[in-house]
């Protein structure tokens, strides 16, 4: 299990020096996000409610994510590099956590820029968003890792991703939008975290066959 | 240590290999020759697990750790170092004392100035050097080299000539079309047309 753990150590530490030396993902996703907040906040009536603008943030969040998650196996695929992971002898579900913690990461870093900014434009974080955001991000890393791996294989990548991801994203929307609105936000985080454990065991599980043939 | 009855692979329609009978033991070296399109990279790709057959069987007495797979493609981060590339590696190989093993190898292909500088930097030459070092990293068993020479310099391939040359219990198969290199080292042979 040690051995497990350092291997999708090393596998996660790895992406950090890529990315800050290729700047490929989160120079975007922040731009993204923060682009996509502030035309939102023109775009809605001054009077809209505070319900319209947690629909607002986690649809920004989540397209977003789909920039994190289209770009997370295109390294492995272009360099071939895959093929090296696959060869090693390291259990294969651990390629799959590695890059799991590191799109998480840029998950995370992407949000530290988005929440202040909401509160700028919109209105105060609460501790139900940042619940619901923090179980929602396991769903959109494990899910979205598996897929990001799938799609990379094929040519209309950026097309593939969203038509998979998006769907199976749907329940996170609605337990995200939930625990931020709600008069009761523990059922909707309950229901947050059954999705993160149910989808992360099948995203395990599955990885090997997916980058395999 | 590989044994194959029938061995072919088939991409949709089009077949790049069939009908391929191959034995090697333990230590032997196989060269496989042929033309472009031959089914070369394929077979190796075989041995290596990295495809399936579609027809035939094939046995392969090595541990995935314990194959040593040097293909077209470097199977290197260009954004990280030459150390952190062998160093990623070394980890997942679990290669004992992997640092003294990652420096001797840098050491002994003429990297050693160029380890800390990124794989997007070097020369193709360079890269193929480095590809060598992490096939080499954890001392496989099994080595499957897949025209190896490219890109090599004079020194590089009397490098790797030595390498291959190596009395090391190792069982080499690679794959060239350019045999003359390598055939006084070759124990057998596989023509592939």
């Amino acid at each position: 299990m040690t051995g497990y753990i350092a291997d999708a150590a090393a596998l996660a530490r790895k992406d950090l020096p890529v990315e800050l030396r290729t700047r490929d993902t989160v120079p975007s996703m922040l731009l993204f996000v923060v682009a996509a907040l502030v035309v939102f906040h023109f775009a809605l009536p001054a009077e809209s409610s505070r319900l319209a603008a947690s629909g607002m943030l986690w649809i920004a969040l989540l397209f977003t994510a789909l920039l994190a998650l289209v770009r997370a196996f295109v390294g492995e695929r272009e360099q071939g590099t895959l093929d090296g992971l696959i060869l090693a002898p390291c259990d294969r579900s651990a390629i799959w956590l590695g890059k799991t913690l590191s799109v998480l990461a840029f998950l995370l870093f992407a949000e530290a820029v988005a929440l202040p900014a909401f509160a700028l434009f919109y209105e105060d974080v609460t501790w139900e968003l940042v619940a619901g955001l923090a179980l929602a991000n396991l769903g959109i890393a494990t899910v979205g890792t598996l897929l990001g791996a799938m799609a990379a294989a094929a040519r209309a990548r950026e097309l593939l991703l969203p038509l998979l991801f998006l769907p199976l994203a749907i329940p996170l929307v609605v337990g995200g939008v939930g625990a931020t609105v709600a008069d009761d936000p523990g059922r909707y985080l309950a229901f947050l975290g059954l999705y993160d454990l149910i989808f992360a065991i099948l995203s395990w599980a599955s990885f090997e066959y997916v980058v395999t043939e | 240590m590989i044994s194959g009855r029938g061995l072919g692979r088939r991409f949709g329609e089009r077949s790049v290999l069939s009908k391929v009978d191959l034995d090697v033991e333990r230590g032997d070296f196989l060269l496989v020759t042929g033309p472009n399109g031959s089914g070369k990279t394929t077979l190796l790709r075989l041995l290596a697990g990295l495809l399936a057959p579609t027809a035939g069987t094939l046995e392969v007495a090595a541990d995935r750790g314990r194959i040593g797979f040097l293909g077209h493609e470097p199977l290197l981060y260009r954004e990280l170092t030459a150390l952190e590339n062998l160093d990623l590696y070394g980890r997942l190989y679990r290669v004992p004392e992997r640092r003294e093993r990652t420096g001797m190898l840098l050491e002994r292909f003429g990297l050693w100035e160029a380890r800390g500088e990124q794989v997007s930097t070097f020369s193709r030459g360079m890269v193929q050097r480095l590809a060598l070092c992490r096939t080499l990293l954890h001392d496989p068993d099994l080595l499957l080299l897949d025209e190896p020479f490219t890109a090599l310099d004079a020194e590089g391939a009397e490098l790797l000539h030595a390498e291959l040359a190596d009395g090391a219990p190792r069982t080499r198969v690679v794959a060239s079309h350019q045999p003359e290199r390598i055939a006084a080292l070759a124990t057998a042979q596989l023509a592939l047309a």
